[in-house]
């Protein structure tokens, strides 16, 4: 607020914007690091809340008795499962690749502002690709 | 320094910035060998995906990627609550709740394992 008030001095009436508010995300435009960056955030909050039960879940009954292993099966087999899964190996992959970018930022590899810009299109390239390539394995395409 | 420390809050130290670091690598090799063993190794079905936990060595590994899983979610989750979740009481409250939650995930992950 005293930021806003600050800026709305002698340069005239220029909106300042301190704090993203919840209404003006669609009218962002993030720059790639921007994106992967919220995207990193997204898919963490997903693989906590979805992948760790799920994933454990799955471990339980593909590496349980006879019995366990079918209802694996059952609900490998299952389109609207295999979807949870792909949504999850997106997520696995798009945190693995930017997190190794922010490994190498800490490392200060790749600072320079169109390095940070092409490594971040190179994550959503990468994570992506990799994502289809799971895609058209998971749904029988090789 | 400030003096003003919230109780909910980062505990201002290097500490988990660079744990969040060191579980990120260890989850990264986890995940590269993993990878490497189901690729390179016997086509999957039951009996070959049981043997590749039954090792003691895996059986170990694996629970220690866990560890570093959990520890790692709880930097990140953490860090999205002390961003969102504004009142004390309610954050402190779901912090709690990750905390148990994640040591149960340990558990259940070192139960599955030794259930094999």
């Amino acid at each position: 607020m005293t930021e806003n008030a600050r800026g709305a001095g002698a340069a005239g009436a220029r909106p300042r914007f301190r704090n993203i508010d919840v209404g003006q995300i669609l009218q962002y435009r993030l720059p790639p690091a921007g994106i992967i960056s919220i995207l990193h955030r997204v898919s963490g909050a997903l693989l906590f809340l979805v992948g760790l039960p799920f994933v454990l879940y799955c471990l339980q009954i593909s590496l349980g008795n006879d019995a366990a292993f079918a209802k694996f099966r059952a609900l490998a087999g299952n389109p609207f499962i295999k979807l949870v899964f792909l949504g999850l190996i997106w997520g696995y992959l798009h945190h693995f690749c930017a997190g190794i970018r922010y490994l190498l930022l800490d490392l200060h590899v790749g600072t320079e502002k169109d390095q940070a810009r092409t490594s971040s299109l190179a994550v959503l390239a990468v994570s992506l690709s990799l994502t289809l390539v799971f895609a058209l394995k998971l749904f029988g395409a090789f | 320094m400030t003096t003003k420390r919230i109780v909910v809050g980062a505990h201002y130290g290097l500490k988990d910035w660079l744990v969040q670091r060191i579980t990120a690598v260890v989850l990264a090799v986890y995940t590269v060998v993993l990878g490497l063993a189901i690729l390179f190794g016997p086509p999957l079905a039951q009996a070959s995906w049981k043997a590749l936990f039954a090792g003691p060595f895996i059986k170990v590994l694996t629970v220690l990627a866990f560890v570093a899983l959990a520890w790692h979610a709880w930097i990140g989750v953490r860090d999205i609550y002390m961003d969102y979740i504004k009142p004390t009481a309610v954050r402190l409250t779901l912090q709690v709740v990750t905390i148990v939650v994640l040591f149960a995930y340990v558990i259940w992950a070192a139960n599955i394992l030794w259930s094999i």
